[in-house]
């Protein structure tokens, strides 16, 4: 596939070109729609498209402005604010009862893992919107609905399933005769964890943190039902502002999410190649 | 103490003479009460925060105490009355009612009771409505069952009580047979007025749109895989980032890059105006109906088709598809018959992964699906919400639960839960 050998007939080579077209074309689908909101963001005008102006490459037709509305609009920036406020407890909760929960599963002997295992895990495979009718009636009940607590509380619960995944995954490249030998030597279990277990699966931990990050960032559902005006954040902003079609300044949030999707993409690689590198495998 | 591990010399014991089995047990619970113990937070909190709001909306979507909480006196007295006499209830019935709505009335729980009814037959909001407002005028020495039929006449129509009577027990199949758009009668179940009926349809769209997202997916994944897992794996990794970016790029950021293209003010129609496809007149609406949903949708769970498959093409050996042009196969041949079977695996992962995602979705089609391209989960927000009708939000949410986990349970023997991965 990858090249035409020479003794290929006509039709075969037409084939082999075709199908490089059409994948292009697919690949076109995935993408554009990400890279078109880039230079849609910086829109002078208020419209969703490009005006003629921009396609002319008028540079009056380009402006930041609506990168400055949303640094500068407080609805906006109360947003930021709150998710900021609620993605990283949610993540450090998440993380170390996920990391710990991990080791335990990963040792050899489990009673009843694989049921452990499916409640754990539930709150990734359940949709999200019964997830959220669930939450909503029973923190209704015990009066944590509308409360900063609540959501992080279910933000948490959302992003442990990823946390367990990704330390459970580095956790079967682990060699257990490690902690053996660190016993051996006269190491406790505490010391053995901090110095000879931890700095192994930290790639694992991370990653799986950035997972349990990106999964209360993004998370739109719960919040919606959950949360008060007081917990409300950027993605919920994101969801009113597009029913409701208030300003582009949408789209500027949307390309600064694009970066920083990226950036996470990026993080994530490299650790993924560390963790390779550490575990004595060739990273592919 | 001097033990005497010499005891039986076919036990075979550590030295200080416990059996070997005895000390091998002791120390396997052991590993086993530390593992458990590492795992207990993580399983106490996803039980609290998690499993719990789960269970309470099974119990939501049964649970009918109001009629009884409310009214506990009438439906006592009306324990003795046949439904399916022709007789209206006898006084004493009455009289409960009176006290039961007196009550009630001061707590101001009557209209309340009156709404959860409503959900049953139309009206008896209202009736309760009414009735609360008049009571206090009532004459306490009675006769309490013409003063009631005087306020309204429903209180002497049968239906009225049978109704009161049939959702007096404090669990109701009820809200169940709403979401199947069915109801309990005098004659037991029976379908609903053909035009009240919009579950069934709507979960039967829920179906066919999540269908056909994944075949769309199926189709346009396809090719991405098999061309990732056969280039040389720099240009693969290259090429992967495509995939990766849109997974990892949020949610909402696609779907307002959607909404921007598909628009009939937006980027698709006005390049397709200005190359002259169609006319400035007859701008195409791909946003607000099915389409919308549907193109959307694909895009978004595409990376969750292509991932799967690419990871069981990727183990594939080229050797069987060289074997099979060697022995005389032409492309296709080897391809339909040797290759494509291998993948079949893959393709089971990604489809039902993707269609699981796909039932249970909210923001999208919520945004861009309009009317008709909204999926049961916005139906259930709508009865949070809006509706405030919680145990018709429950009894669908635990439908459309029961479908998930049945195919998460297929999904599960497929590729097995331990097998799932991220990126």
């Amino acid at each position: 596939m990858s090249a035409l050998p020479a003794y290929a007939s006509t039709g075969q080579r037409a084939w082999h070109y075709s199908f490089r077209i059409i994948c292009g074309l697919i690949f076109f689908f995935l993408i554009f729609p990400i890279l078109v909101i880039l230079p849609l963001s910086f829109n002078a005008q208020n419209f969703f498209t490009f005006t003629p102006q921009m396609l002319a490459l008028d540079p009056a037709g380009y402006s930041l402005k609506h990168y400055e509305d949303f640094f500068t609009n407080p609805d906006w920036q109360q947003a930021l604010r709150n998710s900021f406020a609620i993605a990283p407890v949610a993540t450090l909760l998440a993380t170390s009862f996920g990391t710990l929960a991990a080791i335990g599963l990963s040792q050899s002997h489990v009673p009843y893992r694989s049921a452990i295992m499916a409640i754990l895990i539930s709150p990734m495979i359940v949709p999200l919107i019964i997830s959220a009718a669930g939450m909503y009636f029973f923190y209704s009940r015990i009066g944590l609905q509308g409360t900063y607590v609540g959501v992080v509380l279910a933000h948490a619960a959302l992003g442990t399933p990823f946390v367990i995944i990704t330390v459970t995954a580095t956790l079967v490249g682990f060699d257990r005769s490690l902690v053996r030998a660190a016993a051996s030597l006269g190491a406790n279990p505490v010391t053995t964890f901090f110095k000879v277990q931890m700095p192994l699966i930290i790639p694992g931990v991370v990653s799986g943190a950035l997972f349990a990050f990106i999964t209360s960032f993004d998370e739109v559902v719960v919040v919606l039902f959950l949360g008060s005006a007081g917990q409300k954040t950027l993605p919920w902003q994101m969801f009113t502002g597009l029913r409701e079609q208030i300003s582009p300044t949408i789209l500027a949030v949307a390309s600064l999410m694009v970066a920083i999707s990226i950036i996470l993409l990026t993080v994530l690689e490299l650790l993924r190649r560390r963790s390779e590198r550490l575990r004595g495998l060739t990273p592919s | 103490m001097n033990m005497q591990p010499q005891s039986d010399p076919q036990v075979l014991t550590t030295r200080d003479g416990t059996p070997l089995k005895v000390s091998l047990a002791k120390a396997l619970r052991r590993e086993k009460l530390r593992s458990l113990a590492l795992i207990a937070p993580l399983l106490i909190f996803i039980l609290v925060t998690f499993a719990a709001p789960i269970a309470d909306m099974l119990f939501r979507s049964v649970e009918n105490g109001i009629v009884e909480n409310t009214l506990p006196k009438t439906v006592n007295a009306l324990s003795d009355w046949d439904v399916t006499s022709s007789q209206l209830p006898g006084e004493p019935v009455y009289k409960a009612l009176y006290e039961d709505l007196k009550v009630a009335t001061e707590e101001k729980t009557h209209t309340r009771l009156g709404s959860r009814l409503n959900y049953e037959a139309s009206g008896m909001s209202s009736l309760f409505r009414k009735t609360g407002r008049r009571i206090k005028r009532m004459d306490e020495a009675g006769p309490f069952a013409e003063q009631f039929i005087d306020i309204d006449k429903d209180w002497g129509d049968l239906a009225t009580w049978r109704l009161l009577k049939r959702y007096a027990p404090k669990y109701t199949p009820g809200y169940f047979l709403n979401a199947a758009d069915a109801q309990l009668t005098a004659d037991g179940i029976a379908m609903k007025p053909a035009n009240e009926r919009i579950y069934l349809l709507l979960f039967a769209r829920t179906l066919f749109l999540s269908l056909t997202i994944t075949l769309c997916c199926l189709l346009l994944g396809y090719p991405i895989a098999f061309l990732l897992a056969s280039l040389p794996l720099r240009s693969a990794n290259l090429l992967m980032i495509l995939v990766l970016l849109p997974f990892w790029t949020s949610l909402l950021v696609r779907t307002s890059a959607w909404k921007v293209l598909l628009q009939q003010e937006g980027v698709i129609n006005d390049f397709l105006v200005w190359i002259g496809v169609i006319g400035d007149a007859s701008r195409l609406v791909m946003i607000n109906n099915k389409t919308g949903t549907i193109i959307a949708m694909t895009h978004i769970l595409l990376p969750f088709m292509i991932l799967p498959l690419f990871s069981v093409m990727k183990t594939i050996s080229p050797t069987y598809v060289r074997a099979a042009k060697s022995l005389g196969a032409t492309d296709w041949t080897a391809f339909w018959r040797v290759y494509f079977p291998q993948t079949v695996p893959g393709i089971g992962a990604g489809a039902i992964l993707v269609f699981i995602l796909a039932i249970g979705y909210y923001i999208t089609p919520e945004l861009v699906g309009g009317t008709d391209g909204i999926f049961i989960s916005n139906r259930i927000a709508y009865h949070i919400s809006s509706s405030l009708n919680w145990g018709l939000a429950a009894a669908l949410g635990v439908i459309l639960l029961g479908a998930v986990l049945l195919l998460f349970y297929v999904y599960d023997k497929i590729v097995g839960i331990d097998n799932v991965k991220l990126g």
